[in-house]
């Protein structure tokens, strides 16, 4: 919203300068996005008069003039065509900065061919004063030279520009602003209420409610005999410095009122017009041709205002086409009416159409001001082009005025901490236009007609609180917390941290990518195109690209990557912990670490290795590790997920059910279809399928215990079929005496000469810690005996002799 | 005697001429070997008279105790030449490069939630969290939004398909539906801080489809306005890293809070980059404001016992702010270079005592 200090002030007696509006702005609330005062960057510039202009003696579009100008006579070498004699313009000394070229005048003279000039004459362009630059200013009025050029160009006012926050609709009228800074202490809020008009005949145009839900009152005038013509240059300058093209009286009037009282007001040519005009609920099938030349579909939700002939405008929103006025209109009629907000903004949301009506409508306007709206329009129309007015019609009644509010003084103290005394509480409100009764600590306040935003005691709270100003607020330190200190992050948060710190310190870079992606790519990672919940299917997505809920991170991650090796990365590790989506409900979210590898082995001159579904394996568990989560706890199993490869991946299990990480290579039909550079090598984890370690009472460790007897190590090998994973000898084998065997780890796997084709030989050591009592040989040949029978049993496979 | 002094001059020139461990072994062999020349002498001390022994038994030990130094000396010599040779040959050319380790990297979105935690840990604020996709009660509804309220249209919300005849699930617009979840389950007092991804339908070079906010709420008996401007005041300093930092509260509208408020704090932009804590100008922070009596109803909870405040603050611009990244986009794009250069070392872990960055 923006309006002028000086349009302020017809509202607003104050002594108050413009910082001093801005502060009182701010402290009522009201957010200042600009204040452009045009006086500060024309502060140089003054009226000069031309004394002499004779031609440059060796350009023929350059005159030397003699000026006079605040610092005396000057010569200064004009371009301009229209630099003569006797002319007042606008002087520049030598180092002002012209704002409206954006440069500096030397601070030196300038020779220009050969003639020195000693300043400048601008031109309106130049002074950001219009778009005029085909010769320099020149001022019709009579100014003594050195006067500041802002007041000679009448721009000593200034625009101040803020934000309107959706409670406050009153302040989409520069009478409403004025009233809010009066009541935060600016200065007094004039009231110019507009006397009613007698009017001298009967309105020949009826009007009825034919919806009072939507449209409860509708008021009108009729002005016959009227001569429509240019506003008068205040209300013409008034809407320029707001950003508002003036094209006629009776077009600019109600752009005034709406923005001078945040009154709506609609003019319709009276001889368009056709029978009683009816504001009614529309019905399907009709149209309307509206004022900005487009048709709109008029459904039964919408407001409509209609004469005989149909649909003439869209209540609240937009008048039609066939009513308008026009400059030969003569007659008019004045519609000023209260429109419900909500099916006000369903209809501009469903037209899309956007209007200074629709917004103030929609935010609510007030009911009471239909007939001063009427008033204050007709005077001025009356005034400048003529007329006679009718007295107003009326239909219906303004929706049900607020009811009283129960404020209770002492909440002021309780929800603040702020001491105002009571007789203070009750001027604010009553500035704001709010009728008390008072009935000692609690009042009943009628609030004002022009506000919806106050229905219990807190409403009343926010008004002192702001009026007071929260400079007054007393910084207060929390009171402690009783009880000990806690971790105050939950378990699943400390797991994202955890993770996220030990990937970094192996390595990898933190991703954040977005938490949707293509609906195409999130078929590749659900398992095709029917396991993509349309549920998860945002329905107006900010980009094609971005409009399916992901159920995997690895896509974003295996694109980003792709983005990073096009611009010459060598081998990438990125990694994000964050949400993949399985549903639309409240416990379908997961929190995921991913990570992805595109390996690309660094030539090394030791020799390289390349990144793989074992190195993969191995930073899961390192993952794993630090989360407190044993990897011996989990089993390695075949996978079932779609976008890793069907070889070269696995997925980590707890139990046959749950699984909670896959990793290994991504399919290579993912890679295809997402146009990646292949191999990448990735891993996902699920973190809320980890289990919760138990947590022992108190802080203390259990008691170390030195393992003092010396370990038994023996290597095994087995002959065992080539399908049989390796990782189940080491399980069968650390299972068979788990008392003692404190690992088993696997250093050979051999499949060649010397073993049946469909058969591999496995082997590894075993280390067998005694505690307590040395073993003896029997002891160390009974564990080996039950390991031996153990995977024999377990594999089918045997011993290799 | 002059076979001591014979035996002596011809051992030690022996010994000095040897070139290896073997060949001095042979040496010492031969001379104090169990058939060496000194041993031969020393055993002729059995057939000497008593006189004899007398003198000739020192003279004799002596001898061969200069041998055996000899012999000593001159092995210690060879081992260390023999080892100089050794190590001559096994130098290790330590100009060549070790095997390269990838070097990690933290987004400093993450970090800074961390920094934020850090700081309201230590005023006992828990942590919690909600889901993203949400239903309209919980993202507006709940949160004092009347429904087809202008306030809601500010929040260019993204919406799912309606699913059943359920009203459209939507992406939450802001981290406030889990104040009405934690109400909803927790009696106060309440004291929590919420981090969370946000979403709005808005792309621009200051806005992503995607972004960062971080939620607070406290409700207890007693807590007031005062409060709200001591904590959050507390914090900007804190997560500033500033000494004094001016902070200003105005009034602000939001549907769930009455009195609310936005905090600036003070700052410099003179020189191009935003300095906080010194200067004239000011810069908004954040949102906040007394939860609304409506929300404190809408969630069971009686606002005549019990009253707090709630505060919300965009992550990515106050990462902006503090640590000086000029553009918005590059947070989502996943770029190493651009994260490694923005980013944290993983065991900067951000904390009250050890400092935040």
């Amino acid at each position: 919203m923006k309006f002028t200090l000086s349009w302020l002030e017809e509202h607003l007696a104050t002594k108050a300068d413009r910082d001093d509006i801005l502060a009182y702005m701010m402290k009522a609330g009201l957010e200042v996005e600009e204040a452009v005062t045009p006086a500060e960057k024309l502060s140089a510039f003054t009226v000069a008069k031309v004394r002499e202009a004779v031609p440059h003696p060796d350009a023929d579009k350059l005159r030397i003039c003699t000026v006079d100008t605040i610092e005396g006579e000057k010569q200064i070498v004009c371009g301009a065509p229209n630099a003569r004699a006797g002319m007042s313009a606008i002087y520049a000394p030598l180092g002002t900065y012209i704002p409206g070229a954006d440069f500096s005048l030397d601070k030196k003279p300038r020779k220009i061919r050969g003639v020195e000039s000693h300043g400048m004459l601008c031109s309106a362009k130049e002074l950001e004063a219009g778009d005029d630059h085909d010769g320099i200013i020149e001022l019709t009025e009579y100014f003594e030279v050195g006067t500041p050029a802002a007041t000679a160009l009448g721009q000593t006012d200034t625009v101040i520009d803020f934000e309107v926050t959706p409670n406050r609709p009153d302040w989409l009228g520069v009478a409403g602003i004025a009233r809010d800074l009066a009541a935060a202490g600016a200065g007094r809020y004039v009231a110019k209420e507009p006397k009613p008009i007698e009017g001298s005949y009967d309105c020949p145009i009826a009007v009825e409610i034919g919806a009072p839900e939507a449209c409860p009152i509708f008021t009108g005038l009729m002005i016959t005999g009227v001569k429509n013509g240019p506003s008068p240059e205040w209300m013409q300058t008034r809407l320029k410095a707001v950003g508002i093209q003036p094209k006629s009286l009776l077009v600019d009037v109600t752009n005034y009122i709406s923005l001078d009282r945040a009154r709506p007001l609609h003019a319709f040519d009276a001889a368009k017009l056709n029978g009683p005009v009816v504001p009614r609920l529309g019905k399907a099938g009709e149209k309307l041709e509206a004022l900005d030349g487009k048709t709109y579909e008029i459904t039964e939700d919408m407001c409509v205002i209609t004469d005989r002939s149909g649909v003439i405008g869209l209540g609240g929103v937009m008048g039609g086409e066939s009513t308008a006025v026009s400059d030969e209109t003569t007659d008019i009629f004045l519609e000023s009416a209260w429109f419900d907000p909500l099916r006000t903004a369903r209809t501009g949301r469903t037209t899309g159409i956007v209007s200074d009506a629709r917004y103030r409508f929609e935010r609510g306007v007030d009911p009471s001001s239909c007939l001063d709206g009427l008033y204050l329009a007709a005077r001025i129309i009356v005034e400048h082009c003529g007329g006679e007015v009718s007295r107003p019609v009326i239909a219906g009644d303004p929706p049900a005025p607020h009811e009283k509010v129960t404020f209770h003084t002492e909440d002021v103290a309780r929800l603040t901490g702020l001491d105002v005394k009571p007789a203070d509480m009750k001027k604010m409100l009553k500035a704001l236009g709010c009728k008390i009764e008072d009935a000692g600590t609690t009042w009943y306040i009628v609030p004002p007609s022009w506000r919806f935003d106050i229905d219990q005691s807190a409403d009343f709270v926010e008004e002192v609180a702001r009026l007071t100003g929260y400079d007054a607020l007393e910084e207060t330190p929390l009171p402690p917390l009783p009880g000990g200190r806690k971790a105050l992050a939950t378990p699943l948060q400390q797991r994202v941290r955890t993770a996220r710190r030990t990937l970094a310190s192996r390595g990898f870079v933190e991703a954040v990518t977005w938490s949707f992606m293509a609906r195409d790519n999130a078929a590749l990672f659900a398992g095709g195109a029917n396991a993509v919940p349309p549920a998860l299917t945002v329905a107006n997505p900010v980009a094609s690209e971005l409009d399916q809920m992901r159920p995997s991170i690895l896509g974003n991650l295996a694109q980003a990557t792709q983005r990073a090796t096009d611009h010459g990365a060598r081998e990438v590790k990125l990694f994000e912990a964050g949400p993949v989506y399985l549903g639309d409900g409240a416990k379908d979210q997961r929190t995921m670490v991913a990570a992805l590898v595109r390996p690309v082995s660094a030539r090394h001159w030791q020799g390289a290795e390349s990144y793989d579904a074992y190195a993969a394996k191995a930073d899961l568990f390192a993952v794993l590790d630090a989360l407190g989560q044993p990897p011996e706890r989990f089993q390695i199993g075949e996978h079932k997920a779609s976008h890793f490869h069907p070889g070269q991946a696995a997925a980590l299990k707890l139990g046959p059910k749950v699984t909670v990480a896959h990793f290994g290579a991504l399919h290579p039909r993912v890679l295809k279809a997402m146009d990646l550079d292949g191999p990448m090598i990735a891993f996902e984890l699920n973190l809320n399928a980890l289990p919760q370690m138990k947590v022992k009472p108190g802080k203390t460790k259990p008691l170390f215990e030195k393992a003092d007897l010396t370990p038994i190590r023996r290597d095994l090998a087995f002959v065992v079929s080539r399908e049989t994973p390796a990782g189940e000898l080491l399980r069968l084998a650390r299972g068979a005496e788990k008392a003692l065997i404190s690992s088993a780890d696997i250093f050979d796997v051999y499949a060649g000469p010397g073993i049946d084709e469909d058969k591999k030989s496995v082997a590894f050591e075993i280390t067998i810690q005694p505690r307590g009592d040395t073993l003896k040989d029997a002891d160390i040949d009974a564990v080996m005996k039950k390991v031996i029978g153990a995977v024999e049993k377990g594999t089918g496979g045997s011993l290799r002799a | 005697m002059s076979d001591i002094e014979t035996i002596e001059a011809e051992a030690l020139s022996a010994i000095e001429g040897t070139g290896d461990i073997a060949a001095l072994d042979e040496v010492r062999v031969a001379e104090l070997g169990k058939k060496g020349r000194v041993s031969a002498l020393m055993k002729q001390l059995g057939g000497m008279s008593a006189d004899e022994r007398q003198e000739m038994g020192p003279k004799l030990n002596a001898l061969k105790t200069r041998v055996a130094d000899a012999v000593a000396a001159r092995k210690t010599e060879l081992e260390d030449a023999a080892l100089e040779a050794q190590l001559a040959n096994e130098t290790l050319d330590l100009s060549l490069p070790p095997k390269p380790e990838a070097r990690g990297a933290l987004h400093p979105v993450m970090q800074v939630f961390e920094e934020i935690a850090a700081i309201f840990g230590d005023m006992g604020f828990a942590v919690a969290e909600g889901p993203d996709i949400e239903d309209d009660w919980h993202n507006f509804t709940a949160l004092n939004f009347p429904e087809g309220h202008p306030a809601r249209e500010t929040h260019d919300t993204f919406f799912f398909h309606p699913q059943d005849g359920a009203p459209a699930k939507v992406l939450r617009t802001h981290t406030s539906p889990v104040q009405i979840r934690v109400m909803e389950d927790t009696p106060p007092p309440i004291r929590i801080l919420v981090p969370g991804r946000v979403y709005r339908n808005d792309w621009d070079a200051t806005h992503t489809p995607m972004f960062h906010q971080v939620e607070g709420l406290v409700i207890d008996k007693g807590i007031h306005m005062g409060h709200l401007k001591g904590c959050l005041s507390d914090f900007a300093r804190e997560f500033f890293e500033v000494d004094k930092a001016a902070t200003r509260f105005r009034p602000h509208f939001f549907p769930f809070t009455e009195p609310s408020a936005e905090m600036d704090v003070q700052c410099d932009r003179s020189g191009g980059a935003v300095k906080v804590g010194e200067g004239t100008d000011w810069l908004e922070i954040l949102g906040c404001g007394m939860v609304h009596p409506n929300v404190l109803r809408n969630c069971g909870i009686d606002p005549d016992e019990y009253q707090g405040f709630a505060f919300g603050m965009g992550v990515d611009r106050l990462a902006m702010l503090k640590y000086g990244m000029p553009d918005l986009r590059p947070y989502f794009e996943a770029d190493p270079d651009w994260t490694r250069h923005y980013g944290f070392a993983p065991w900067l872990t951000p904390s009250v005592s050890g400092g935040l960055s």
